[in-house]
């Protein structure tokens, strides 16, 4: 393969694709009736809470944190399979449309890639079928040139790896492995030929030794067919692996985010920091390790929602560095770091790492 | 001493489909205070081997071989040694406590009931001891009183911990103890599970395909696949230089971060676990190898030896026979 | 990038040059009947009720076509009455001397039909109801839901008398009350099936791809919610032609047309007890008994083979 030797840049920042503004989902609490009766409020949850993101020409983009962090769910309001409470979605500079209708075009565009291979297909289809279902639903019966529907199924089977493809036209689901169903999924994706792929932990319910084809797979489709990648993960390692730019979600809001091997490398955020230390590596277990878990997202704490569970505040040095009451009272946004590394940490402007 | 010896043991499901080899041929021992880590992926016969040691399989599956658990053979107990044996010889921590553990019953309760059914105490003392195991595992002794739903994914596992320790074991089978964890939470229980398994010098059976938690956390690694060992030794040892190449494979889909070789080069294995019932002839890993030798279709490879206490059931072992067709 | 090989290839491989969106469907489907087929028959339960069934229905769709001989009791003044069963009268014969034999064959056209009718009634309008409230959810759901509720509340064979006293006995009237009382267990079956197979991820997926409702109904709900639908329809068959042959027993039934349910009742009200004539009771009962035997076995079989958890290993 001959990465080194083609010359141009694979990721174009002057093209942002997808731009995520200012976003908010709020999951709405439940509460009993007698509770409710007697004035007890349901507290919501704020599954995202401000969250501003862009997803460049070519890029591969990793969203990682831990579950309830948010990421899934900002992720399906990319997809536009949630409304947003808050913010504006916008696909080439155009703002999505807030129609079923409306948003059908943008569907061509955007393609999404589930978790569980397995779930994601209907058991009663045959792989024919499930790659022909995006063609048929935006009533596509001839492809640019004028290919059939099932050249057009056949060249996006070709694509995800499955060759022949009329060996896998008539099977189901449950005959083919757990990478197969993958590349099924996928293949599903390239049929409407997308500019963007949004992948939901795309190989944590693979086996190992087969996450690798499938992460090879979805960086031939960015190489090859300039397609966008955004991956959600909870595994640094893969974002080691694939993405261009990491961006890292705790509570609803991205803590950091920039170029990869800054940020897995030289973290500026405490969280980051901690998700890094416990990454299995030999070196045994004696790294620090955050207490608790992951927080509630009905009750956010004061100021930087981060602050609880931070060592940097635990140890003392928070309050060394004078910027302690900050972090405990004031709420704060990404702050701009050197070359796109940005950062939610009082930390950054004193220029300390975690 | 070893605590567990298993020798040549061979598992076979009965199913409708016909005789389903689950693990073929497999024979490993663990010393007191020591941890062996089990790794491999899906088919390749990891978590029969948990059900065998305490003899959880049915009736119906084919089970051969020896299991020595403090000097017993496991397969030769009657009813009653057998359940005497269960929980106060070797426990498992099940992976997905969510279904472990009683929805409707406090989980001191389910505690305490372990040790009340091996007769090793009354009740009240059950509760008390109860008590004390949740605060060894991390938990406020209060939580005693708490429903499973109650309590998160994390605590439900070290609850799972307790209950394996409640009658003193001398061996704990931990299979895929941390699989559903978040990656902080499951840095918890992986200290947690080292810390006791140190103190109380207990030897463990540490079964997961998540290759680097186990370089963690044991002290002797063996690989498997379809069925059998393919290799064994002390455990940086084969995650850092591996000789067998489905090990080289398996290691290299977990990458360090800050290594520049697997940055932009993800590293995968072409075609799919095998099925049980359909293993490929000779080595049943020669249709992925990338090390692949004429001969090797026809081989059946024994685990020889491939370095200091490093044994590796392939032609390019040190050890191995000179067979003609693999090269030097 | 490597090829990667299905694991089994039963699936014939099909030339491209024939392929079309409806030959894959025809060959799905086609594969999918041959499938389900061969399983059906390793079930012996479900092969034995399904002989029974297609016993009945042949001897319905004799009678149907005019066979079964008569019934009229004016033909049959030079018969012996109420004979006990014999060679020429295999199922002896009623007051009127007809054959008892040639009185079940006849009740089994207006009994099985009555069964299937309803039932389909019963049917259709329980999915409807059903995939509407477990869909939409919300307002529309609970709305649904209470007007179901209302339904099952109300006292079945109440309302038939009063309806039967009102319209009037009439076959029509016998299938649209049964059918119309017997939907709600239908939709609230369906209801729980729509609700779960709506959260699956590939119906997620499928809105993905911009299927809008109707597209995600029509092909991926409706299909996974069908195979349980029917195999509720098949006891919901057997259920209607007990309920029909209630109605018939207590009067209510349509007097010009012969059923199962009337025939019983006609013996009854003779005073086939008193006079001793079982044979007029026992053998129009044992019908009915082994048409819902027969339809509760085909049901349970169909069950095993279409639960979700044991197909989708």
């Amino acid at each position: 393969m001959s990465d080194a030797v083609d010359e141009t840049p694979l990721v174009n920042y002057d093209v942002p694709v997808v731009e995520i503004d200012d976003l908010e989902v709020n999951f709405a609490g439940r509460v009993g009736l007698i509770a409710g009766l007697r004035g007890k409020k349901a507290a919501d949850a704020k599954a995202v809470d401000g969250v501003t993101l862009t997803l460049h020409e070519g890029e591969v983009l990793a969203l990682a944190g831990e579950s309830g962090c948010g990421k899934t769910t900002a992720a399906r309001a990319m997809m536009g399979l949630l409304v947003p409470d808050r913010g504006q979605i916008r696909f080439r500079g155009q703002p999505l449309a807030s129609s079923a209708k409306g948003l059908q075009p943008y569907r061509r565009q955007v393609q999404m890639v589930f978790q569980d291979p397995t779930a994601s297909l209907n058991p009663r289809q045959t792989v024919y079928e499930i790659v022909a279902e995006g063609l048929r639903i935006h009533s596509i019966h001839e492809g640019p040139d004028g290919e059939s529907e099932e050249q057009l199924v056949a060249r996006a089977l070709s694509r995800a790896g499955l060759r022949p493809p009329e060996r896998f036209y008539l099977l189901y689901p449950h005959e083919l492995s757990g990478g197969q169903r993958q590349r099924v999924v996928i293949a599903g994706a390239l049929a409407l030929d997308p500019t963007v792929i949004v992948a939901d932990e795309p190989v944590s319910n693979l086996d190992a030794s087969v996450r690798g084809e499938i992460l090879s797979l979805l960086m031939k489709l960015r190489r090859e067919l300039k397609i966008s990648i955004l991956i959600v993960t909870h595994d640094l390692g893969l974002a080691w692996t694939v993405a261009d730019r990491v961006a890292v979600m705790y509570l609803g809001r991205i803590v950091e985010i920039g170029p990869a091997e800054e940020v897995l490398q030289r973290p500026r955020h405490p969280y980051t920091r901690a998700l890094l230390n416990v990454v299995p590596e030999a070196g045994g277990v004696e790294r620090p390790i955050l207490a608790g878990e992951p927080p509630d997202p009905t009750r956010i704490p004061p100021g930087c929602r981060f602050h609880p569970r931070c060592p940097v505040v635990s140890s003392g040095r928070a309050a060394e560095l004078g910027i302690e009451a900050k972090c405990k009272g004031e709420d704060l946004p990404l702050m701009n770091g050197a070359e796109g590394h940005d950062a939610a940490c009082w930390l950054l402007p004193l220029n300390q790492a975690p | 001493m070893s605590v567990l010896s298993v020798r040549d043991l061979n598992v076979t499901y009965r199913t409708k489909g016909g005789d389903v080899p689950a693990v073929r041929g497999v024979s490993f021992d663990i010393e007191k205070g020591r941890v062996l880590g089990l790794a491999g992926e899906s088919g390749c016969g990891k978590s029969t081997i948990a059900g065998a040691i305490l003899r959880l399989h049915s009736a119906q599956t084919k089970i051969e071989g020896q299991i020595l658990l403090d000097g017993q053979d496991v397969l030769a107990l009657s009813p009653g040694k057998l359940r005497a044996a269960r929980w106060t010889g070797a426990s498992i921590v099940f992976q997905g406590a969510l279904h472990a553990l009683n929805p409707v019953q406090r989980i001191g309760q389910q505690i305490a009931e372990a040790i009340q059914v091996h007769g090793m105490a009354g009740e009240r003392e059950a509760f008390v001891r109860a008590g004390n195991l949740i605060e060894q595992v991390g938990l406020p002794g209060r939580r005693i009183d708490d429903y499973p739903h109650e309590l998160s994914g994390g605590q439900k596992q070290r609850v799972m911990i307790a209950m394996a320790l409640a009658c003193n074991p001398s061996m704990v089978i931990a299979d895929e103890p941390t699989t559903a964890l978040d990656v902080m939470v499951q840095a918890q229980v992986l200290k947690l599970l080292r810390s006791l398994q140190h103190d109380l010098g207990l030897a463990m059976l540490f079964i997961t395909h998540d290759l680097s938690v186990l370089v963690e956390v044991s002290d002797d690694l063996a690989i498997m696949y379809a069925g059998k060992i393919v290799e064994e030794g002390p455990a940086e040892h084969v995650f850092h230089s591996p000789v067998h190449p489905y090990t080289k494979a398996l290691a290299a889909a977990f990458p360090e971060i800050g290594d520049m070789r697997f940055r932009g080069r993800p590293s995968g294995l072409g075609g799919d676990p095998p099925d049980p019932q359909h293993v490929p002839s000779g080595c049943p890993f020669h249709p992925r190898c990338a090390e692949v030798t004429d001969a090797c279709p026809t081989i059946d490879p024994q685990l020889w030896r491939a370095g200091e206490a490093r044994l590796a059931a392939c032609v390019h072992a040190q050890g191995a026979p000179t067979i003609e067709g693999v090269g030097a | 990038m490597t090829t990667t090989e299905p694991t089994l290839t039963e699936a014939p491989i099909v030339p491209p040059e024939k392929l079309t969106p409806r030959r894959v469907k025809w060959l799905r489907r086609r594969r999918a009947l041959s499938r389900f087929w061969s399983s059906y028959r390793s079930s012996t339960m479900g092969m034995v009720g399904l002989f029974i069934l297609g016993f009945f229905v042949l001897m319905a769709i004799y009678s149907a076509l005019g066979f079964g001989g008569t019934t009229n009791p004016i033909e049959t003044l030079d018969n012996p009455t109420k004979a006990p069963p014999s060679r020429e009268f295999p199922m002896g014969t009623d007051t009127n001397g007809v054959s008892v034999l040639n009185l079940v064959i006849a009740g089994s056209k207006t009994s099985l039909l009555v069964g299937l009718v309803a039932s389909v009634i019963s049917m259709v309008v329980g999915t409807l109801i059903g995939m509407a409230a477990g869909y939409r959810g919300g307002w529309i759901d609970a709305g649904l839901m209470r007007f179901t509720d209302a339904f099952i509340v109300i006292p079945w064979l109440a309302l038939a008398i009063v309806l039967a006293a009102l319209l009037g006995q009439n076959l029509w009237i016998i299938i649209m009350i049964i059918g119309f009382t017997s939907w709600p267990g239908t939709a609230r079956l369906v209801r729980a099936q729509v609700l779960s197979v709506k959260e699956r991820m590939f119906v997620e997926r499928s809105r993905a791809l911009g299927g809008a409702n109707n597209h995600v109904v029509m092909k991926h709900v409706l299909p996974n919610v069908m195979p349980v639908i029917f195999a509720n329809t098949i006891l919901t068959i057997a259920i209607a032609i007990l309920s029909e042959s209630a109605l018939s027993f207590l009067g209510l039934g349509d007097p010009l047309n012969i059923t199962w349910g009337t025939i019983i009742e006609q013996a009854f009200s003779k005073g086939a007890i008193t006079i001793g004539a079982w044979w007029w009771l026992i053998f129009p009962s044992a019908c009915i008994v082994l048409v819902v035997l027969a339809a509760t076995m085909i049901g349970f079989a169909f069950d095993e083979i279409v639960n979700p958890r044991i197909r989708e290993r």
